[in-house]
């Protein structure tokens, strides 16, 4: 892999890292911000324009931003003196290491891995546009679905409720 | 180590620190972040394998990130949306105050 690729893949998981373990959740959403900019430099680099541009778009764009306005509105800005670690870490990291242990050992001794490097595919926006009207249709119909159904449900969870339909409810 | 083997190494430590992030924080907040590295995981995952597959012009893995995203839009929304909520119910968004369901 070129040098560069180390480079982007070094800074992606440096911001990742410090997306989980800065204390402030305000620097968190941001080092968040540079590791999605990081998979998208990885996927420009694997040829694939269209996505990296897409990450940026959403993830940058808009999950970042959405997460922000969350912690404004959860009023979580400030940094907590308390513990940020649940009581069980050390289960969650023990668990983690056995993931990524079995994960490397899958990926390092798996005899499904091409040796050979391909030639660079072609995604220009043409082949996709097409790909998604003719034989990717009805999955694009029933995303926008989903989305539509996800954003109504969002806002309705989010709505203030009235206090009157909440007698019978745990308050 | 072959460039397809490096892409699945970034993307399995990626995968690892946002499950490290997800299930030791203790803020809502910051779990829907781990579960929003996750996924970029597992799309790296899709496009090198993609890229590296014998037939790429079929877009396959390539179209199936882009549903991800979509996917991943929807998620962060509505988990925002809950996470909104249970702050305004219960003044808090600690998962460890938020135990009404525990046995």
């Amino acid at each position: 892999m070129s040098p560069f690729f180390i480079i982007t893949a070094v800074v992606t998981l440096l911001g990742a890292v410090f997306a989980m373990s800065l204390r402030n959740l305000v620097h968190c959403a941001l080092a968040m911000a540079v590791a999605f900019s990081g998979v998208a430099a990885m996927f420009l680099q694997l040829d694939a324009q269209f996505a990296g541009f897409a990450e940026i778009l959403v993830y940058v764009g808009a999950i970042a931003i959405l997460i922000v306005f969350a912690i404004l509105l959860t009023r979580s800005g400030e940094t907590p003196e308390k513990s940020v670690l649940t009581s069980g870490w050390w289960a969650g990291i023990a668990v983690t290491a056995m993931v990524f242990t079995i994960l490397g050992w899958a990926i390092l001794s798996s005899s499904a891995v091409p040796k050979d490097l391909p030639a660079a595919p072609v995604a220009t926006v043409k082949n996709i546009g097409d790909a998604l009207m003719t034989k990717y249709v009805l999955p694009l119909e029933i995303i926008g679905l989903v989305l539509t159904a996800a954003m109504i449900g969002a806002v309705i969870i989010a709505l203030k409720e009235d206090k009157k339909d909440n007698s019978g409810g745990e308050q | 180590m072959t460039p397809l083997q490096t892409c699945l190494l970034v993307s399995a430590l990626l995968f690892s620190i946002g499950f490290a992030g997800a299930v030791t924080r203790r803020h809502a907040i910051l779990v829907l972040i781990g579960i929003e590295l996750m996924l970029n995981a597992a799309n790296l995952n899709l496009i090198a394998f993609w890229r590296f597959s014998a037939h790429p012009e079929a877009l396959t893995g390539f179209i199936f990130v882009l549903f991800s995203m979509a996917m991943a839009g929807a998620e962060a929304a509505v988990g925002l949306a809950l996470i909104i909520a249970i702050y305004r119910h219960k003044k808090t968004s600690n998962l460890d105050e938020v135990k009404e369901l525990k046995g």
